[in-house]
């Protein structure tokens, strides 16, 4: 509970995936693009579809359909890759689709629920509700450097389970 | 504040460091017979500076060590004392020291005070035993003014004639008289403005007396006159460090005080065309003043991010000029222009910055006259050190990793190559033994060969020592593959153990360095007749000679330096080891098939390696054939890291970005070799 009172933030870009609508700081967000054909890499997990040239960085996409396994796989000119910038380093991460910017306070968060959504609660700062609809936050930063992700070198890692 | 004190410091530090870098340099090309005066000054210059950064943050013993060298020098380059070959030696031991209390402040070491105390005195031995020579001299002149002055202060006066930094000496010229150190000038009969006056007019109405104190100027301190005639005349010339700038005014009030010679007249005509003599030397070292100005410092970091945006105009560039295709008509064709002119601009752009971390490889070179100095008289051998092509550049990453592996072989050419003069008297040969440090670009690479005169690499005992290591040789080898052998990790022959190095001790390291930058070594000998050993590589580190492949829909790149050949194997070369393991019949050697779709997880156009190309690969352990879908061109391409963002890869060194935006990964054939199924047998290279 210790993580909702510090990892606060002013500002949320909310997304979905499946049926479920998702919130991140949006301080961690870079930019937000389209999908755009990726270099395959060998021996990488089938969420991770390779990578992208951004502007000279060699960038990891990750598609979080694939990775926890809800919403429609499909890959069109409405596809949306959220880039995000957590430790130094960037990341793509695939989406359904991105909704919103809210504004959300510490009072309307309620603590995460242990099942009933795609992720770990581990990665959940909590629940809110904006317009009747439920949100899911997200601690972004903990799952993009999380080692289920295999997206760096296991000791590269902040934080572990 | 602190904060800000840590920025000067680093600095300091690394202006200090080129301070001694320099100070060595100009020592070991001074001529003892008839030294350079602007190479004593430039000796002393650097000295200062030290002195002066060091004082100012309270390095003591740096300031210390240097203020008795300032010393020293100062009266050696006045000519008061002669610089000996025992003076260089204390000199260099001293850059050396030096050098080592500069590092103990860099990385907050302790400093070893004993040694600073034990080397200040004997250079204050050094000093003073000159000094009272020089005193005495001094006072047979019988200058009255002179002789009442002790020489300490007088020496401080011209000392900072010289002073590049001279905001001290224009505070002098504004009012003589109210600085205590400059005592001496009340005794002149017109004490305001003489100097000034003198200086500026240089001589033409000044009284008798001021003519000799000029002219004892002349005698003991010839350049310190003109820097003051110059520094009266120019004060804004002055100011600014560029000493260059300053001697360029010399010329004309030489030339005045030749077509004046009234009040020079004691001063014989001798010293006028001495110091001729000195000016035409000084003007020929203003460039390399000017070009010490002229340069600035930049973070390496501010560098390569230029480079890589440029690196993104020039994939935009490219993005854009397959746009222009799609347009039609007049449009098009101020379109095609436009992006014309924004390619050549492109280009020029990305090459100007790349030349910005190009460095000359004298950075490297100028370290080894040391080197051979200081082997040459511990193994009491005669040598001769030629450098050729230090103008050659080289990327900043590739000079620094290149020191290690050349003083190797420098070193190993001295110890081992060169024989003693004896022998080499009874050989025939010229007693004193030559190495040669060669650098030259040769299309994109840079070729840097050591060669020396010695006997060579000795075939019989390499090959005796190969065996006792039991490493394979085939038999009758050819030399070339004999002297690749002293590459074998561990392989010494013995008998050549010295102190120094042993030939094929480390050898190993030498040719593992050089291979990580992209290079590889090549070794010639005759015997009786000497050594080449010669280092390719690639211009910078950043960019390598690849092979684009392509495999499905996917580009990759192969690093040029391990293709022996690409070809199109017919069925027939095709044999057939296991269910799907090839191995392909060149030449009498078998080499095993790789399809780089299956390590890559690709599905390709091809699946029979009789379809698509076979590019030879040979790595320092294996060789292979990788068999790729088809060649799409070679190209230079800029490698860019996948750790930023990714993680390593196991077969991948890399990744690039080609003209049209897309990735495409760069083949690492070494670890490509490894992950390899166990089941392919990989010949080993020979």
């Amino acid at each position: 509970m210790e993580s909702i009172a510090t990892n606060i933030a002013q500002e949320y870009l909310t997304f979905t995936l499946g049926n479920e609508n998702y919130a991140i700081d949006i301080l961690t967000v870079k930019e937000i693009r389209g999908y755009e054909s990726v270099t395959k890499i060998a021996n990488a997990p089938p969420f991770i579809k390779g990578v992208i040239n951004l502007r000279g960085d060699i960038v990891p996409i990750v598609d979080l359909r694939i990775k926890f396994d809800v919403g429609n796989v499909t890959y069109d000119e409405f596809t949306i890759v959220i880039v995000l910038h957590i430790h130094s380093r960037i990341v793509g991460i695939v989406v359904d689709g991105v909704s919103d910017v809210v504004t959300l306070s510490r009072d309307q968060l309620r603590p995460p629920p242990d099942f009933g959504v795609a992720f770990n609660s581990n990665y959940l700062l909590g629940l809110a509700t904006v317009n009747e609809q439920m949100i899911i936050l997200v601690d972004i930063e903990k799952l993009i450097s999380s080692e289920e992700m295999a997206l760096c070198e296991s000791n590269s890692v902040t934080d572990k389970e | 504040m602190s904060i800000d004190m840590q920025q000067f410091h680093a600095v300091f530090f690394e202006e200090s460091q080129e301070h001694l870098e320099e100070m060595e340099q100009l020592l070991l090309a001074l001529d003892l017979k008839a030294p350079d005066p602007e190479m004593l000054n430039s000796i002393f210059r650097a000295a200062h500076s030290i002195k002066g950064g060091s004082g100012i943050f309270g390095f003591d013993a740096l300031a210390s060590v240097t203020h008795i060298m300032e010393s020293l020098l100062d009266k050696i380059r006045k000519g008061q004392m002669a610089i000996s070959a025992s003076m260089v030696d204390l000199f260099l031991s001293s850059v050396d020291q030096l050098k080592d209390i500069l590092q103990s402040y860099r990385g907050g070491g302790a400093i070893d005070w004993a040694s600073v105390q034990s080397l200040t005195q004997k250079l204050e031995i050094e000093t003073s035993g000159k000094t009272q020579a020089a005193v005495e001299k001094e006072e047979q002149q019988g200058f009255g003014f002179f002789a009442q002055v002790e020489p300490a202060p007088a020496e401080e006066a011209f000392g900072f004639f010289n002073e590049p930094v001279a905001d001290e000496s224009f505070g002098f010229f504004d009012e003589p008289v109210a600085d205590d150190s400059f005592g001496f000038f009340e005794d002149l009969p017109a004490p305001d403005n003489v100097v000034l006056e003198v200086a500026s007019e240089m001589s033409r109405s000044a009284s008798d007396a001021v003519a000799g104190f000029f002219e004892d100027l002349l005698e003991t301190a010839s350049p310190a006159v003109e820097v003051v005639a110059s520094t009266a005349r120019s004060p804004s010339t002055a100011e600014s460090r560029a000493v260059g700038a300053t001697l360029s005014v010399v010329p004309p009030i030489v030339a005045e005080r030749n077509a004046n010679p009234e009040p020079v007249q004691s001063a014989s005509v001798g010293k006028g065309v001495v110091e001729q003599k000195q000016l035409a030397s000084k003007s020929k070292s203003n460039d390399h003043v000017t070009v010490e100005s002229s340069s600035i410092r930049v973070d390496v970091a501010k560098v390569d991010q230029l480079i890589n945006l440029v690196g993104e105009i020039v994939i935009t560039q490219s993005m854009m000029n397959l746009l222009g295709k799609s347009l039609e008509g007049a449009l098009g064709e101020k379109f095609q222009t436009v992006a014309n002119e924004l390619e050549r601009n492109t280009r020029e752009i990305q090459e100007a910055v790349m030349s910005i971390r190009m460095l000359p490889v004298s950075f490297v070179f100028n370290r080894f006259p040391r080197v051979v100095r200081d082997l040459s008289t511990k193994l009491g051998k005669q040598i001769d050190l030629i450098i050729e092509g230090g103008e050659t550049e080289l990327d900043k990453g590739l000079t620094e990793k290149l020191v290690d592996p050349l003083t190797h072989l420098v070193r190993n050419s001295i110890d081992h190559g060169i024989e003693s003069a004896e022998v080499r008297r009874e050989r025939g040969k010229s007693p004193t033994g030559t190495v040669v440090l060669r650098a030259a670009q040769q299309g994109g690479n840079i070729v840097i060969s050591i060669s020396d005169d010695g006997g060579g690499l000795n075939r019989e005992r390499i090959l005796a020592k190969a065996r006792e290591n039991n490493i394979a040789i085939a038999e009758n080898p050819r030399d070339e593959d004999v002297w690749q052998l002293i590459f074998a990790p561990g392989f010494s022959t013995a008998a050549e153990v010295t102190d120094v190095s042993g030939r094929g001790v480390g050898m190993d390291v030498v040719k593992r360095n050089v291979q990580t930058l992209g290079g590889r070594i090549d070794i010639e000998s005759r015997a009786g007749q000497g050594a080449t050993f010669t280092i390719h590589l690639p211009l910078t580190l950043a960019i390598v000679d690849g092979m684009c492949v392509s495999v499905g829909s996917q580009t990759f790149i192969v690093p040029l330096v391990h293709i022996v050949e690409s070809m199109q194997p017919s069925a027939n070369d095709i044999k057939t080891l296991a269910a799907d393991d090839w191995l392909l019949h060149v030449r009498n050697e078998y080499w095993p098939i790789l399809p780089l779709h299956k390590v890559m997880q690709l599905d390709s156009q091809y699946i029979d390696p009789a379809k698509g190309i076979v590019v030879l690969i040979e790595t320092t352990k294996y060789r292979f054939a990788l068999f790729v879908d088809a060649l799409v061109g070679q190209q230079q391409v800029v490698i860019k890291s996948l750790e930023q963002h990714y993680r390593r890869v196991q077969g991948i060194a890399g990744a690039t970005i080609m003209g049209d935006g897309s990735v495409a990964l760069i083949v690492d054939v070494e670890s490509l070799a490894l992950s390899v199924n166990q089941n392919i047998h990989l010949a080993a290279a020979v």
